[in-house]
C-alpha cells in the first residue's frame, strides 16, 4: 500500500514538481529559529481565523439578503430558523473580534523583538497593509446586519472621508452612492465585504509570507540565524517548520479554539463588546442611539479622532490625526535606530517608551467605548479649557503619548544603552 | 542600458508605445466601474420637499421629520429658551453663524424665520450623527451653565437651542438650516423656500 502511494506521488511529482518544491521551501525545509516562544503563535492563528471567517462567511451569504428592507430580518432568520444558522453567525461575529485580538498580539510581538527591522521591512509593510485591509473589511461587514450601530457607524466613518479638503464631499457621495447611508450603500458594502476585500487580504497574506520566508523568521533574541550555518548549509539554530512548528502550532490552535468556543457558546455578545446591544435594533436614519461607540478594536483610533479639537472651522485635523496614527506604522522600520532588535538587549529608554505606548493605547481604547462625559468635568475655569470633560483631556494626553512613541523614536533608540547580543540564540 | 548596440531601439520603442497605449486603455476601461458607484438617476430623483403640520408641537417641544433621508427638527421655542441663546453666545464657536450653512433669512440671532419656530437638520456637522435634545434641567449631566440644547453622543459636540456649536466640541460649524417656508401658521414646506416656489 505504502509503495503504491509513493508511486502515485512520484507520478504526480514528475508531472508537477512545483508542489513538492513549494512544500519543501515553505514547510519541511523552511528553517525557523529554534527559540520561538508564546508570542509566535499569533501569526498562524491569524491565518486560522482568516479561514474561519471565509468559510463561515460563505455559508452566511446563502441566507443573508443585502437589501435595506430585508437585511435585518434575514439576520434574525439566520439566527432563529436556519438550521445551525446561529452557530454560523456567532462563529463569524466572534471570529471578527478574534481576528483583531490575534493581529494586535502579533503586532505587539513585532514591537517586542524588533521583527520589523532590517531585513524584514517588507514583511512589516505587507503586515500593516493587511491590518488596514482588515479594518476596511470589518467596517464594511459591520453595516450588513443593518442595526442601529451598523447604520450610524457607517454614517460616521463615511463622513470621515467627507472631511478631506476639496474632494471630501464628492468622495463621500461616491462611497455611499447616495446622499445618506442607504440601501445603495448596503448593497455595495456587501459586494466589497464578501469578494473584493477578501481577495485583497488573501493576496497580501501570500505576499507577507513570501517576504518572510525569503529573509527568514526573526526570533526572541533578534539574532539572524542564517549567519551561523552548519556543515550542511542549514542554520545551526534553525529547525524545519514541519514537523517542529506545525506540532507546536497545533497545541496553540487547540487552546485558541477552546477559548474561541467558550466565547462563542456562552458569551457571544461578550457584554456588548463583540456584538453591541444597540445593533439588535433595526437601523433608524432619524435617531442616533444614546451612546454610540465602534467595536472595541477601533476604539483607540476613535478616541484620537474625538480628542483633537477642530481647527480653522474644519474637523479634518481630527480625521487626519486618526489617519496618521495608523499610517505612521509604515515608518516604524526607519524610525527605529537601535543597533539591536530584541527587547532582551535593549535599554531602559525603549522599554519605558514601549510600556508607556501600550498603556496609552489601552487607555485610548477604554475611553473610546465610553462617552466623553465618563469621568465628569473639571470644577474650575481656565482660559485654555475649551472643554472641561476630564476624559477628553486624558484622551489628548494619551494621543500625544501615542505619537511621541513614534516621533521621538529616532532619538531615544539611538541614545538607548543596549546590551551585547550573543552570536547564537538562547532559549 | 541604451548604449548597448545589441538593442533594437525601434522594437523597444514599439513595446513602450504599445504598453503606454494599453495602460491608457485600461485606465479608460476603469471609468464605467468608478462611475457605476456614483448616485443613480433614481437616487438623484428622490429628494422632493415635504409639507409638514406643526400645529401639534407644544411650546418647548420638538418634532422630527424625514427629508432626503435626514432628520429635520422643528422646535417651538419658549421665551425662556430664547433667553438662553443670549447667555450661550459667549461660549460659541460661531455665534453669528458666519461660517455656518443656512439660508439668508435664517442668518440671525435665532437662526429662524420666526424666533419661536426653529427648523434645523438634526445632523451633527462633525461626522453626521443625530444629536439628542438635552433640556435646561439636564445640568447634572451637562454642567451647571447648561441652558438647554443638544448633545451629540458620538463625539461629544454640544449645541445651543439655535443649533449653534459650543467651543471645545469637535463639530466645526453650527447645525445646517434647510430651506423652508411657512405655507400657513401651522404648515411648513421643508426643502424649498419662496424663491423656488
Amino acid at each position: 500500500m505504502a509503495s503504491r502511494l509513493t508511486a502515485l506521488w512520484d507520478w504526480f511529482d514528475s508531472r508537477m514538481p512545483s508542489v513538492g518544491e513549494e512544500y519543501r521551501k515553505h514547510m519541511s525545509e523552511y528553517y525557523a529559529p529554534k527559540n520561538f516562544n508564546f508570542w509566535y503563535y499569533f501569526g498562524v492563528l491569524s491565518m486560522l481565523v482568516l479561514v474561519i471567517q471565509i468559510v463561515s462567511g460563505i455559508f452566511l451569504t446563502m441566507n443573508y439578503k443585502p437589501d435595506a428592507t430585508l437585511a435585518f430580518g434575514s439576520v434574525e432568520y439566520i439566527m432563529r430558523d436556519v438550521p445551525g444558522g446561529w452557530i454560523l453567525r456567532y462563529i463569524h461575529s466572534t471570529g471578527g473580534s478574534a481576528f483583531f485580538l490575534v493581529v494586535y498580539l502579533h503586532m505587539f510581538r513585532a514591537l517586542l523583538y524588533g521583527s520589523y527591522k532590517e531585513p524584514r521591512e517588507l514583511v512589516w509593510i505587507f503586515g500593516v497593509l493587511i491590518y488596514l485591509a482588515l479594518m476596511a473589511e470589518a467596517f464594511l461587514g459591520y453595516l450588513l446586519p443593518w442595526g442601529q450601530m451598523s447604520f450610524w457607524g457607517a454614517q460616521v466613518i463615511v463622513n470621515l472621508f467627507g472631511t478631506i479638503p476639496f474632494i471630501g464631499p464628492d468622495l463621500a457621495l461616491w462611497i455611499r452612492g447616495d446622499y445618506v447611508v442607504s440601501d445603495v450603500t448596503l448593497n455595495r458594502f456587501f459586494a466589497l465585504h464578501v469578494i473584493a476585500l477578501p481577495l485583497v487580504l488573501l493576496g497580501l497574506v501570500v505576499a507577507h509570507i513570501l517576504a518572510l520566508h525569503d529573509v527568514g523568521s526573526n526570533n526572541p533574541d533578534g539574532i539572524e540565524i542564517k549567519k551561523t550555518k552548519g556543515a550542511n548549509g542549514k542554520p545551526l539554530d534553525g529547525i524545519p517548520f514541519h514537523p517542529y512548528y506545525t506540532v507546536k502550532d497545533t497545541v496553540g490552535t487547540i487552546v485558541f479554539l477552546a477559548i474561541f468556543c467558550i466565547v462563542m457558546f456562552f458569551m457571544p455578545e461578550l457584554g456588548g463588546y463583540f456584538l453591541e446591544h444597540n445593533n439588535f435594533i433595526p437601523a433608524d436614519p432619524l435617531k442616533t442611539p444614546e451612546h454610540i461607540a465602534p467595536l472595541w478594536y477601533f476604539t483607540p483610533y476613535y478616541s484620537i479622532l474625538r480628542a483633537v479639537p477642530p481647527l480653522f472651522n474644519s474637523q479634518f485635523p481630527g480625521v487626519a490625526a486618526m489617519g496618521i496614527a495608523t499610517l505612521i506604522l509604515f515608518l516604524l522600520p526607519w524610525l527605529d535606530r537601535s543597533p539591536v532588535k530584541s527587547i532582551r538587549y535593549r535599554g531602559a529608554y525603549y522599554k519605558g517608551a514601549l510600556a508607556i505606548f501600550i498603556v496609552a493605547f489601552l487607555i485610548l481604547g477604554y475611553l473610546g467605548v465610553k462617552p466623553t462625559t465618563v469621568w465628569g468635568q473639571f470644577g474650575f475655569d481656565a482660559f485654555f479649557l475649551d472643554t472641561k470633560d476630564r476624559a477628553t483631556w486624558m484622551a489628548r494626553l494619551c494621543t500625544l503619548l501615542y505619537f511621541a512613541f513614534f516621533i521621538l523614536m529616532p532619538w531615544y533608540t539611538a541614545k538607548d544603552k543596549v546590551k551585547p547580543v550573543p552570536d547564537r540564540v538562547t532559549m | 542600458m541604451s548604449d548597448n548596440p545589441k538593442i533594437d531601439k525601434t522594437r523597444r520603442n514599439l513595446v513602450v508605445i504599445t504598453s503606454v497605449a494599453g495602460g491608457a486603455a485600461s485606465l479608460g476601461a476603469a471609468i464605467p466601474f468608478v462611475a457605476s458607484m456614483l448616485p443613480s438617476e433614481r437616487t438623484k430623483a428622490a429628494g422632493a420637499p415635504i409639507e409638514v403640520d406643526i400645529s401639534g408641537i407644544a411650546p418647548g417641544e420638538m418634532k422630527v421629520f424625514e427629508w432626503r433621508g435626514k432628520p429635520v427638527w422643528v422646535i417651538r421655542r419658549t421665551q425662556e429658551m430664547l433667553e438662553s441663546l443670549k447667555k450661550a453666545a459667549g461660549n460659541l464657536t460661531d455665534p453669528a453663524s458666519k461660517s455656518s450653512q443656512q439660508p439668508e433669512y435664517a442668518k440671525n440671532e435665532y437662526r429662524s424665520l420666526k424666533p419661536e419656530v426653529v427648523v434645523m437638520e438634526g445632523v451633527c456637522t462633525h461626522l453626521g450623527c443625530s444629536p439628542q435634545m438635552k433640556p435646561a434641567d439636564a445640568k447634572a449631566e451637562m454642567g451647571a451653565e447648561w441652558g438647554g440644547g443638544f448633545y451629540c453622543a458620538c463625539h461629544g459636540s454640544r449645541f445651543d437651542l439655535a443649533g449653534r456649536v459650543f467651543r471645545g466640541a469637535p463639530a466645526p460649524t453650527n447645525l445646517v438650516v434647510p430651506p423652508y417656508t411657512f405655507l400657513s401658521d401651522s404648515t411648513l414646506l421643508i426643502g424649498e423656500d419662496k424663491k423656488g416656489a
